[in-house]
């Protein structure tokens, strides 16, 4: 990453010290050009803090974070952007980490991420967060933008299929989807084909957005004029095209390697998690559970309409154990409808458990990624969570479309 | 001497009281700058490094925040060392700051558990109250060493 200009990040938090990852935090903010200030308040500040807020909390150290907000919104003090944490597993932490970033975002147009750690929080982890954070600071104006102009190119380069798409005036004009074997040829392969099917040659294309794992390293040889992080990009992406540009929405994005839900205010990412540890919350569950149905993955999701979860025993969602179980359950005589609407309940119910807990779900509930297209995973979410979920047109290109529409912002630049 | 553990954990005028009457404070901040001085440390100052939450497991267990264990990772061995104790309920922040309710919930259940001498004292509001205070808590102190509270008394 180059060098770009300094972003000052407000730290509101309570335990991050003694959880013994501030300098993990520090030092994922050094790598995204950022530095962690944490705003002056007096105590008198604190003592009234309770009462302007209308919470009362017995932690002081949560108090001290409030007081600090107000002091951000109030303009006492300078800051770019807000990263706003606190223990996992601390219910009154919980509340404040959310009244906080609500009241920010309500009263201040600094953009807000908000973060339960745990003492194994590394820079790592923060890094991709941080990242978007900081973008989403730097390139507000941009992430404003409602329409794709021109004709620009996306490719979202993921750590299981390349995507790439070609707009025109807003519409997709051209697609392409190919597995992610090297990086750099299957991003060419898609391209080409999205390319082929749009009628164009890359002289055409007036300006390049790439996301995903891949993007650094395509992003140098495309020369793209946007090299850019998946959650600013999906949120973007997700809210353009269902329709939702305005007003708050929840993205949710199944990929085949990690999940990630995004919790988006007017196109603007706030809350957000990347899980990705557990192959059995993932794409890659439904994939092997298709193997094993002797059916191709796109038919997985016809299957599990028509199919009973509950007619199937699933003791485990590890993909290890999970596919045991679906075995086992075949061997005894269920139908491949039943266990394809298990598999699907079971990868949906393992992300409503590890990421939305963390996650404010609010409608429009949108699904995207290639998973978003079986059937099966959106219907499950829609039972879990009782809510009506939107899966757009071009669900599985949602990186490439985000990027392609941000990317027009640089044509003539 | 005797060993005596003080809440707020890190309150100076505490820390500061005991010493005078005579007794050693066992104190957050002493915890602290053992961890800032030892030599080693990837970027000093930090209050604590990231194996403590783990020690804190000792005293808290996997589900508790990891805060309130890296915490604990500083006052548990303080609150094993101690003979006696002094609580200031419901203290203003600048008086020492308790930042999580949930440790200070814990070590004031520890401290009460432990069965040693214990003094409990309500935060002072107004001068008169704020003598009463340093007078009750030089009273508590000179009757450790009367009555030989603890194994180092003198």
């Amino acid at each position: 990453m180059g060098k770009e200009n300094l972003v000052k990040i407000a730290q509101l938090s309570c335990g991050s010290v003694y959880s013994g990852i501030q300098q993990e935090i520090e030092m994922a903010a050094g790598m995204v050009d950022a530095e962690i200030i944490y705003p002056e308040i007096t105590i008198d500040d604190v003592k009234v803090v309770q009462e302007e807020f209308g919470l009362q909390v017995a932690s002081p150290d949560l108090r001290l974070m409030m007081a600090r907000a107000k002091a951000l919104v109030d303009g006492k003090v300078r800051a770019d952007a807000v990263l706003i944490a606190t223990c996992f597993r601390c219910a009154e932490g919980a509340l404040v980490r959310n009244e906080i970033r609500r009241y920010i975002h309500e009263n201040s147009k600094l953009p807000v991420i908000s973060y339960s750690f745990t003492e194994r929080t590394t820079a790592a982890t923060l890094l991709t967060r941080l990242e978007a954070l900081t973008t989403t600071a730097r390139r507000r104006s941009l992430l404003a933008r409602e329409h794709q102009e021109g004709l620009t190119a996306g490719i979202d380069s993921g750590s299981t299929t390349t995507k790439a798409v070609i707009m025109k005036d807003d519409k997709v004009v051209g697609t392409g989807w190919v597995p992610t074997v090297k990086v750099m040829e299957s991003a060419t392969e898609a391209l080409d084909n999205a390319m082929k099917e749009a009628g164009i040659t890359r002289d055409d294309i007036q300006a390049l957005g790439v996301t995903g794992y891949g993007r650094f390293l395509i992003g140098e040889e495309f020369k793209a004029s946007l090299i850019q992080e998946e959650i600013t990009v999906n949120s973007k992406g997700a809210v353009y095209l269902a329709g939702f540009q305005k007003g708050q929405a929840t993205v949710i994005d199944i990929g085949g390697m990690d999940n990630k839900a995004i919790s988006v205010q007017d196109g603007i990412p706030g809350m957000f998690t990347m899980g990705g540890i557990c192959a059995g919350a993932s794409g890659r569950f439904l994939e092997m559970t298709a193997k094993r149905l002797g059916v191709d993955i796109t038919e997985l999701g016809a299957l599990a309409v028509k199919g009973m979860r509950e007619n199937v025993e699933m003791n485990s969602y590890c993909i290890v154990f999970g596919i045991q179980s679906l075995v086992n359950s075949l061997a005894k005589g269920s139908s491949a409808d039943d266990v394809a609407a298990a598999a699907c309940f079971s990868v949906v119910e393992q992300v409503f458990m590890q990421q939305l807990q963390e996650v404010e779900v609010k409608e429009p509930l949108i699904m995207v990624g290639g998973s978003a297209l079986i059937a099966g995973v959106p219907r499950a979410m829609e039972k879990l969570l009782q809510i009506k979920v939107t899966v757009p047109p071009y669900a599985q290109y949602i990186g490439a479309v985000g990027a392609a529409l941000l990317a027009s912002g640089f044509i003539n630049k | 001497m005797v060993k005596v553990f003080i809440y707020p954990s890190n309150s100076l005028i505490l820390s500061d009281l005991v010493d005078r009457f005579g007794h050693e404070p066992l104190a957050m901040m002493q915890e602290i700058g053992k961890n800032i001085r030892t030599a080693g440390l990837d970027s000093p100052p930090i209050n604590i490094t990231p194996e403590d939450p783990k020690r804190g497991l000792k005293y808290a267990a996997v589900e508790v925040p990891a805060g309130v264990r890296g915490r604990m990772s500083l006052l548990g061995p303080l609150l094993e060392e101690a003979e006696a104790g002094i609580i200031v309920k419901e203290p203003d922040i600048s008086f020492g700051c308790m930042g999580c309710a949930r440790t200070n919930e814990l070590i004031n259940f520890l401290v009460r558990a432990k069965k040693i001498p214990l003094l409990e004292l309500n935060y002072p509001n107004t001068e008169e109250d704020a003598k009463t205070f340093v007078y009750r808590i030089r009273e508590f102190l000179d009757g450790l060493s009367a009555s030989g509270t603890g194994k180092g008394d003198e």
